[in-house]
């Protein structure tokens, strides 16, 4: 039998030509695109929220645990230092935006031609 | 704070009720937990995570209706219409200027491209679902189908309505076979249901058909149908509970999507439903079926996915192919009358332009009591009725009683339009 790669045909397109309604159809992609991370939260928040209610059930843990924890020193440099690498991840492309103000650098184009000149 | 409340009868309760433990959550109004949906033996197998994203994209599909919708309804009203008037020293002429105009409402807009990024999104979920799982499921329903209630014929040609674009965005269509014997694209269809209708259809999907079942039982309760056939059957959600009403009755349902067929035929087995044969064929020409074959025919949100070339073709067939005394009934979203307004018109075509169901703008609009008069129906016999999802309402939303929610197009609540040929057909004058 024919093996289907899902990875290839989920995300098949459907036959017509489609439409974009936003002025701008990159930002019609980019809301395509953040529309999925949104739903990937939405899943991973109810995959969390069924795990607390598991561990709860187990009596490992209740809700008032969670809602009342509250890290030690240790633990919220731990958690703070996490979503400051987090967020540095994200918003790169602004960094270098940032580094490149004060530079003059050339293209790799400029230079692929400096560097095949004999 | 709490005051002292006088220890009379209806007070005293509702003070006892205020002083349960305090809970800051608000009255829940939504669609239930995907895992409420029944599952048959050919249902395909989903994940925590694939679960959760149905749930999400039927909360999107809610939020759309519910909160965005009335946003464009109130742009249209302060910006879009004032403006038109301003401009043009007249009003709408029509739905489609209404829908053009709407067409540069930022409102209008995002709503739209939401509606089409979420279907998108849920065609791409049920297709992951199924397409991961494809050799199981399609071994699954060969196991299950009873050879004689399958009758697959590969001749079938595909008419032009239905290969000319991928209805509501679901890419392959019906029709589309990945594989041998494959069920895929009915899997996907029938798995993310839910997401685009919150739910509204009930257990098995089938609150449409059930309805249909009960009015008419309530309408016509005398009416003991032999023979029963249904055109564009799809995966049978419709067809069960009509099988099921008449149990006396052998039905038929045909549609042209083989994958439509093996997967409906599996399904109705395992929900242990066993006079219905599922047939491939095309419903504007049943010539394998000689005239006066059938006392009941039904088609559910099936002629908006035709064309107005094939219809009075289907209507014909099905006047032909009905006993005397024989019942037609088409279930479809309502007709766009001249009293409904251009813009509820505007939206209702959205679906038509915008999510791949280009017939659905035409259809909504035509006489449809006129085709069938054409096609031999008596005006006199024509009826018309109304009817929304039969759900379990412990656990399913209702659409009757859903004031809130107005998914111009896709609320889960019809029009029935029908007609019955003479008890005895007339004969030309010998
Ligand atoms: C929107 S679906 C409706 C399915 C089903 N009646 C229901 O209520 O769930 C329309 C179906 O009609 C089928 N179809 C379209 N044109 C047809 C034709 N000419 N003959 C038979 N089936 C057709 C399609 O393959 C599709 O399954």
């Amino acid at each position: 039998m024919a093996r289907l790669d899902p990875l290839a045909l989920a995300g098949a397109k459907a036959k017509g030509k489609r439409p974009f309604f936003l002025d701008s159809a990159d930002d019609e992609r980019l809301l395509n695109i953040l529309l999925v991370v949104v739903q990937e939260l939405a899943v991973t928040r109810e995959r969390m929220d069924t795990i607390e209610r598991l561990l709860a059930q187990r009596g490992v843990l209740t809700a008032a645990d969670i809602e009342g924890f509250a890290p030690s020193k240790a633990e919220a440099d731990a958690r703070g230092a996490w979503t400051q690498e987090y967020i540095a991840r994200v918003f790169r492309i602004l960094q270098q935006d940032k580094e490149a103000l004060v530079t003059d650098d050339d293209s790799a184009e400029e230079v692929a031609d400096e560097l095949a000149k004999v | 704070m709490n005051a002292p409340v006088k220890p009379v009868g209806r007070l005293k309760k509702a003070s006892a009720a205020s002083r349960k433990p305090v809970s800051a959550q608000r009255r829940y109004d939504g669609p239930p937990d995907y895992r409420v949906v029944g599952r048959h033996g050919v249902y395909p197998e989903t994940s925590h995570d694939e679960i959760a994203r149905f749930n999400f994209l039927a909360h999107m599909n809610r939020h759309l209706s519910t909160q965005l919708m009335p946003g464009v309804a109130k742009a249209f009203e302060v910006r879009v219409e004032p403006s038109f008037k301003k401009n043009n020293s007249r009003p709408f002429k029509d739905r489609h200027e209404v829908r053009k105009a709407l067409l540069n409402e930022p409102m209008f807009q995002w709503w739209s491209a939401l509606r089409r990024a979420t279907m998108e999104t849920r065609q791409q979920a049920g297709r992951w679902v199924t397409l991961r799982q494809a050799d199981a499921l399609n071994a699954r329903a060969a196991a299950l189908v009873d050879r004689d209630r399958l009758k697959l014929n590969p001749a079938t040609r595909l008419p032009r309505y239905v290969s000319a674009i991928d209805h509501h965005c679901m890419p392959g269509s019906y029709h589309t076979e990945l594989v041998d014997g494959d069920v895929t694209g009915a899997a996907n269809y029938d798995v993310g249901i839910f997401a685009t209708t919150g739910g509204m259809l009930g257990l098995y999907n089938d609150g449409g058909g059930q309805a249909i079942a009960k009015w008419i039982k309530e309408t016509l309760p005398s009416l003991k149908p032999k023979r029963i056939l249904d055109l564009g059957a799809g995966l049978g959600h419709n067809v069960l509970p009509i099988a099921q009403a008449f149990p006396e009755a052998e039905m038929v349902a045909v549609d042209v999507g083989a994958p439509m067929l093996r997967y409906g035929a599996a399904r109705a087995k395992s929900l242990g439903v066993d006079n219905v044969t599922f047939v491939q064929g095309d419903v504007s020409d049943l010539s394998q079926y000689p005239d006066e074959s059938f006392d009941l025919i039904h088609s559910c949100m099936f002629l908006h996915e035709t064309s107005m070339t094939a219809m009075p073709k289907i209507f014909k067939e099905t006047y032909r192919l009905l006993k005397p005394g024989g019942l037609v009934l088409h279930v479809e979203q309502p007709q766009y009358d001249p009293k409904m307004p251009f813009f509820e018109q505007a939206m209702r075509d959205w679906d038509a332009f915008y999510n791949n169901e280009p017939f659905w703008t035409k259809m909504h609009e035509i006489d449809l009591d006129r085709f069938m008069v054409e096609a031999g129906f008596p005006e006199d016999s024509l009826m018309h009725g109304g009817v929304a999802a039969v759900v379990d309402p412990k656990v399913f939303p209702e659409a009757a009683k859903d004031s809130k929610q107005e998914d111009y197009g896709r609320k889960a609540a019809w029009h029935v339009v029908g007609a019955r040929k003479p008890a005895k057909a007339k004969r030309e004058a010998a």
